[in-house]
């Protein structure tokens, strides 16, 4: 690959990376460390460049973002085991103890919920309903205490009653509060929590990296949630936290209802920051598309000489599929070529449903061997879908010469096999 | 322009392709035990900020300014170490100033705009050198604060009825909590309307702060229709003679269609209790908040006519940079900001003093 197409797809993911939020310190390394990957690389037969830098950098983020990295609870002590929750004001951390508690009850834990934020009005309060609602034992505690003595007798209480992980809500606090910081660091060195959470709303911009930082540098964190991704903010901020502090992100929250908590998964937040994510997906769709129903289909009835015309009506439908995808596939770069070559090749709507209608026409055995398809047998077919004999006629003849061009591709592989599909659309088209 | 219609094509398309838009999670009604019809009163806890840090804690101005201190570093830092000393500015050095812009938050669109304002006077010779470049930008920023600069008139109706939304956590109740006490101060008659029955507590919440500044609050119990909330309190606001009536509501995502839904019947109810009501509506927006709060504010503008800002949590390192965006993109003016946890923490939006701050020295 040169420069050249590299530096306008890169172009592209910068701004897709700023856009969703992602810091720009981490675009800018990302995006070098990219260029170095991507120059000089091979262009694989199966995929343009672009689409081939698209997958660098999904793969190159998925790889920052801890993908098949583990990223699991640790519980691994001796119990109680203490969690606490912190991150800056409506972040969602006290939802995120109820949720967090919700789920490890239903591992057979016996999860005690602790409410250490004393400040704001009804947060005790808060807690306490949602410990109600999800049937979760809530640490008795009052807004005159000392948060750091009610994590502590909690800790007792969890010993003495059997408790074995206690969840810690914290108040939310800026990370410059020194005040409300020493406060966490007390806690931290009282209790010793095996994760100490930095809950994250996905909506956060480009501060995120600071936060996360002060937060982890006053209390070495374990893990990161990231709130609120059921609506449409990207999450950049995780890439950014991740990026920077190298915490892993353990968890995410899809919702205000208690159980709307999900274990985090690296490629699926991925493709999402991506502006292109998007695009990215439904390139993925499409080669799926292709790739796993139609190649391993087709290629499986064509070592068997099966490719009927039954298969090419289908394979016919999913040319038209991708069609409408033209112009989103179009916006990649490098994918626009393609889509281009793509274009000539679909049939539309209309010719979609004659070919059906002049395939149903036809019987199972007509359709599974076309050869015994005589003059009468045409007349009957073009009569029965209402059109012309010419147009049957022409149909199966490009469905001829559709299947000689699937016996050489089959000859290049799966990879050849998509790759030459665009040109297999316009040798198919019957009525050009 | 091309970049929002790519954006809305895509979210609608894949929208589309996901079926993302999730079935309304609160249409399951919540869990209510007999505790809950009839909560206590929780023991009003003294403001956060006084217990904490009345001691150490910095003048406003001061901690408006090093609270926009990251800002200015990000932002005008950055720009100084760009310009400084560059007796030419190029094409390059203006390159660099769009992605610095942009990763302060201010957003893509309002981003090029200001620099295609800075080339053209550019290509007029009016920049001559750095320092020109950075007074032309401060320039810039500040005059589309200013063009939606608009104070909000209370005294305008004799009932002034305000609707406070917003997405999840941003701080409505808290905004609320500080403009009541302001009111009160002013010689108005506040009532409050606890229209949030979904979150946890979140009545208690409103009634902690009501207690704080001796203003009732209008609640039902937890999970009922907020509705209902806002009938009865319109009803409460006029029978008592009151001069200004807020509405606290639950947070919502914007993609949310039912929820959204569910704050066009509120507003519907205000308006026909309380003829041209609401007077204001106030979407709160979190300082730290990124690109997304450009969706927020297109989404509740379209669904609920938003008429005001209000940026909260200015106290921190947030910059806060996207209320220039949004200020300028949907012609909303910026009201209050937030600047702490305490009841006192609020101050008018003020343009001059939010750009001052931004590029002070
Ligand atoms: N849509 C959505 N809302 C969430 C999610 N997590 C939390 N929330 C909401 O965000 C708001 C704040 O959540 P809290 O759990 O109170 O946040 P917190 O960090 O404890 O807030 P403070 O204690 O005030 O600092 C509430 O309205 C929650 O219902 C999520 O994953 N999705
Ligand atoms: N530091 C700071 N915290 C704030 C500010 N406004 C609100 N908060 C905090 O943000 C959190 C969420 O506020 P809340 O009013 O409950 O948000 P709501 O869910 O939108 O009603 C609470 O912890 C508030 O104390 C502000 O201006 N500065
Ligand atoms: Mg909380
Ligand atoms: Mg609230």
């Amino acid at each position: 690959m040169t420069e050249d197409n590299v530096k306008d797809a890169l172009r592209e993911v910068r701004l897709a990376l700023l856009e969703a939020d992602v810091n720009f310190k981490v675009v800018k390394d990302f995006i070098e460390n990219v260029r170095l990957k991507a120059v000089g690389t091979e262009v694989l037969t199966s995929l343009s460049p672009g689409q081939q830098i698209v997958r660098i950098v999904h793969d190159e983020l998925v790889a920052i973002m801890g993908g098949g990295e583990d990223n699991s609870l640790d519980l691994a002590a001796k119990p109680p085991v203490a969690i606490m929750m912190v991150g800056l004001q409506g972040a969602g951390k006290t939802t995120t103890c109820g949720k967090l508690g919700n789920l490890l009850k239903k591992q057979k834990r016996r999860p005690l919920l602790v409410p250490a934020d004393v400040y704001r009005p009804a947060a005790i309060e808060q807690l306490k309903t949602v410990g109600r609602q999800l049937g979760l034992e809530v640490f008795n505690s009052t807004a005159d205490q000392k948060p750091v003595d009610i994590c502590n007798s909690a800790l007792r209480f969890a010993e003495l009653n059997g408790y074995d992980v206690v969840i810690m809500d914290t108040a939310g606090r800026h990370q410059i509060d020194d005040f409300l910081m020493d406060e966490l660091a007390e806690i931290k060195n009282t209790v010793q929590p095996r994760e100490i959470l930095f809950v994250a709303d996905a909506m956060t911009g480009q501060e995120a990296v600071n936060v996360a930082g002060g937060f982890n540098d006053r209390l070495d964190i374990s893990g990161v949630v990231l709130t609120k991704l059921d609506g449409d903010a990207k999450g950049g901020a995780a890439l950014s936290i991740k990026a920077v502090i190298g915490k892993p992100v353990k968890f995410v929250g899809l919702g205000e209802k208690l159980d709307a908590l999900e274990v985090f998964h690296a490629d699926r937040l991925v493709s999402r920051i991506l502006g292109m994510g998007d695009v990215l997906t439904l390139v993925e769709k499409a080669q799926a598309v292709f790739d796993e129903k139609e190649t391993a289909l087709l290629q499986s009835k064509m070592k068997k000489n099966q490719f009927d015309l039954e298969d090419f009506l289908a394979q016919m439908q999913q040319i038209k599929k991708m069609g409408s995808m033209e112009s989103i596939m179009g916006m990649i770069p490098g994918m626009g070529k393609m889509m281009k070559q793509m274009k000539g090749a679909q049939p539309s709507e209309n010719e979609i449903k004659r070919i059906e209608a002049i395939i149903r026409s036809m019987t199972p055995g007509e359709r599974a061997n076309h050869s015994i398809i005589n003059g009468s047998r045409r007349l009957r077919i073009s009569k029965g879908s209402g059109t012309s004999v010419q147009e049957v006629n022409q149909l199966l003849k490009r469905f001829t010469e559709a299947q000689k061009m699937i016996k050489q591709l089959q000859k290049l592989g799966p990879k050849g096999l998509m790759k030459g599909l665009g040109g297999l659309g316009k040798g198919m088209m019957p009525f050009g | 322009m091309e970049q929002k219609e790519t954006k809305g094509f895509f979210r609608g398309l894949l929208n589309k392709l996901t079926g993302v838009e999730a079935a309304d999670e609160r249409l399951t009604p919540v869990e209510t035990t007999s505790e809950t019809l009839t909560p206590e009163q929780p023991a009003p806890s003294p403001p956060p900020a006084a217990t904490s840090a009345t001691v150490e804690k910095p003048s406003f101005f001061e901690r408006l300014k090093s609270g926009l201190r990251k800002t200015k570093d990000g932002l005008v830092g950055r720009i100084d170490a760009l310009v400084l000393g560059k007796k030419e500015i190029d094409a390059d050095t203006l390159e660099e100033l769009e992605e610095i812009l942009i990763t302060s938050d201010i957003g893509v669109k309002t981003t090029v705009e200001l620099i295609r304002t800075l080339e053209q006077k550019m290509g007029r010779n009016e920049l001559k050198d750095g320092e020109a470049l950075r007074a032309a930008l401060k320039e810039e920023i500040l005059s589309r604060l200013i063009a939606q600069h608009r104070p909000l008139d209370i005294n305008s109706r004799k009932l002034f009825v305000m609707l406070v939304i917003g997405v999840n956590g941003v701080g409505k109740t808290t905004t609320i909590g500080k403009l009541a006490s302001r009111f009160t101060a002013d010689g108005k008659k506040v009532l409050l309307a606890a229209a949030d029955t979904f979150r946890a507590a979140a009545a208690e919440q409103l009634e902690a702060w009501g207690h704080r500044s001796g203003v009732d609050v209008i609640r039902h119990k937890e999970g009922a229709d907020p509705s209902a909330v806002v009938f009865d309190a319109c009803k409460a606001a006029v029978a008592r003679n009151v001069d200004i009536l807020i509405v606290d509501t639950a947070g919502r995502l914007h993609t949310k269609v039912n929820l959204m839904e569910e704050m066009k019947k509120i507003r519907r109810v205000i308006s026909r209790e309380i003829p041209e009501a609401p007077h204001e509506t106030l979407l709160v927006v979190d300082a730290a908040t990124g690109q997304n709060a450009l969706s927020q504010a297109r989404l509740f503008k379209e669904a609920a006519g938003v008429t005001g800002l209000a940026l909260t949590k200015l106290d921190g390192t947030a910059k806060g940079g996207i209320v220039v965006a949004v200020s300028h993109e949907f012609a909303l003016p910026v009201r209050y900001i937030g600047v702490g946890e305490s009841i006192d923490d609020l101050r008018d939006f003020d343009p001059q003093e939010f750009t001052d701050a931004l590029f002070q020295a």
